[in-house]
């Protein structure tokens, strides 16, 4: 696999030569933001902050957060600085509690996303040669749009499955001899499971993929080895992140020394704060991340609430790129679910999980009020036919799952075991929670 | 001398049970003998069917999770003290059964027919055969 660097310039600056450029760049923005969009013309007044007021980066903490709610009420077109006519693209992402999100690109902004995603794909792995089969769904969202560009950009061949028809997906795959794939976690073990109960018409060593550029949804370590296990063959999986918010994909992504995801920093300018208290936290804490896109124009983002748990290691990689990297989102501030006064975030169950072969990877969560009591019940799906001669061995992979999970958790639990397949499946973001406390 | 046993595990809810024996009875596959043990969340269904490697085909395909097991068939006279007898030779030769369920056969000389199963199944046999316990043969059980 191949080690290059997209662009060595900007990812292995020093890091003053950065943050100098990520200060002319923020006063820029602060100064564009101010003209062209009155909504933070008005934000920024009200801070009584100006470009020219800005000294230093930690100066960026006078400017007011913004957040998902602000584009909502926004809708559609609120938050752009530019007219239709400058606009080459729009995406929106889901509305599923009010309105979408609605997000735009002038050809510059397109030009950025593309070049962020070339860094992130090449620093997977990717090059020319590689031939990439896009399972998201093309739609609305970014997802799919955003790596097709970028992989493009380097030369790679991109086939636009898009998501959903899983046998054809893997007919392509044997076929052209496709060697990446861009699809969610979830999906990437879904294809190896349906190549599986294929197998005896189509042996898996007529795949061969070798690297799997998964995203759009969490993806623990204990998760990543078994989709790596099922797909086998020296499958290789790397995260990457971004929001539609923020362009889409490629915002970081992680290099083949996997130590945290590169962020393609001379774009994004990220904090973390505590998501209660809207404070920065000090370097390296973990916290919600914020992120100022600077060189976004078409609806450019000045500290961005993204919700998403995360802390950040400023130490240079192994890789050579000098970029900083974000750990594997932890949680959602807004996912995170509250059981008994306990923070719980679906991952620290994901992770329990796997390493228990008797069960399928799906899991689901359901949460209940009982009298003023919460109770979390996890289902999972039990699919080791050899247990069940005697009724203890099923007991004992219960009370297994259930200390696992106890012991991660710190609260009481209900482990129940399904019969396979009744957990539904999901080609895009997997909805892990059933929360029916206010029913 | 083995009978194939099926065991599917099946969730406690209502209807599971219905959808799972039309599905047998949509294959034309005939339960010869059946026990359900369960505990409030699942269940495991135990099955003697007339067709055993089409029954596992319809489950495989259904991707229900299921194993099959040698289980032994003892047939006895239908009266007072003919099970005793060989629950008492077993426990002499320190065997142990897991578990066992029973029918009545519908045949004209009336007996009794215990499914067990048991660790060795090998051992029992013997044990069996060597007390005069009648065995089944699988035709016998399937074609019941």
């Amino acid at each position: 696999m191949s080690n290059k660097i997209w662009n060595p310039e900007r990812e292995c600056m020093r890091r003053a030569d950065l943050e100098a450029l990520q200060l002319a760049e923020l006063k820029d923005l602060v100064d564009y933001c101010d003209r062209n969009v009155p909504f933070y013309h008005k934000r920024l007044q009200e801070a009584g902050v100006t470009a020219d007021k800005i000294k230093c980066l930690s100066d960026i903490q006078y400017i007011p957060y913004t957040t998902k709610q602000d584009l909502r009420d926004n809708y559609p077109f609120g938050l752009f600085s530019v007219p239709k006519k400058d606009l080459v693209r729009i995406h929106a992402s889901s509305g599923t509690t009010g309105n979408p999100t609605v997000v735009g690109y002038t050809r510059e902004d397109l030009d950025n996303w593309s070049e962020q995603v070339a860094r992130i794909v090449t620093a997977a792995g990717a090059t020319d040669e590689t031939v990439v089969q896009i399972c998201f769904g093309y739609g609305m969202f970014t997802g799919a749009l955003g790596l097709h560009y970028g992989l493009e950009r380097i030369g790679a061949t991109v086939v636009p499955t898009s998501s959903g028809n899983t046998e054809k997906q893997l007919k392509f795959m044997r076929d052209f001899e496709t060697d990446a794939v861009v699809a969610t976690p979830s999906y990437c073990l879904y294809l190896a499971e349906a190549a599986h109960e294929l197998a005896d018409k189509f042996p898996m060593e007529q795949y061969k993929l070798s690297l799997g550029l998964l995203g759009s949804e969490g993806c623990t370590p204990e998760m990543r080895t078994q989709i790596e296990e099922r797909w086998g063959n020296g499958f290789f999986v790397t995260d990457n992140y971004g929001m539609s918010e923020l362009n889409g994909p490629g915002m970081s992504g992680e290099c083949r020394c996997r130590n945290g995801m590169h962020i393609c920093e001379d774009h994004f300018l990220c904090e973390i704060i505590d998501a209660a208290s809207g404070q920065v936290l000090d370097k390296g804490a973990t916290g919600e991340l914020v992120v100022t896109n600077l060189t976004k124009r078409a609806i450019p983002m000045l500290r961005y609430r993204t919700k998403d748990i995360t802390n950040i290691n400023y130490e240079p990689c192994a890789c050579g790129r000098t970029t900083a990297r974000m750990h594997k989102i932890i949680g959602r501030s807004d996912d995170m679910l509250k059981i008994r006064g306990v923070n719980v975030f679906p991952s620290q169950v994901e992770s329990a999980l796997i390493g228990i072969d008797q069960i399928s990877p799906h899991y689901q969560l359901v949460v209940r009020r009982e009298g003023f009591a919460d109770t979390l019940e996890v289902r999972v799906e039990m699919i080791d036919g050899s247990l069940l001669e005697k009724y203890g061995e099923l007991e004992a992979l219960q009370r297994r799952i259930h200390h696992a999970i106890k012991t991660i958790l710190g609260i009481e639990i209900k482990v129940s075991l399904v019969e396979p397949k009744t957990i539904e499946r999901f080609t895009g973001k997997a909805k892990r929670v059933i929360d029916l406390r206010n029913q | 001398m083995f009978i194939k046993q099926i065991s599917i595990f099946i969730e406690n809810k209502a209807g599971r049970l219905a959808e799972i024996t039309a599905m047998l009875a949509a294959e034309g596959i005939d339960i010869r003998a059946l026990s359900i043990s369960d505990t409030t969340d699942f269940g495991i269904l135990r099955l003697i069917v007339n067709d055993p490697p089409k029954a596992e085909k319809l489950l495989r395909d259904k991707g229900l999770t299921f194993s099959i097991t040698n289980v032994i068939a003892v047939g006895l006279p239908d009266r007072p003290g003919g099970l005793a007898e060989v629950m008492q030779a077993l426990a002499g030769s320190g065997i142990s059964v897991e578990y066992m369920y029973a029918f009545l056969t519908p045949q004209q000389r009336r007996r009794a027919c215990i499914i067990m199963r048991v660790e060795d199944t090998e051992k029992t046999l013997q044990v069996l055969q060597q007390a005069r316990v009648e065995t089944l043969r699988e035709e016998e059980v399937y074609s019941l």
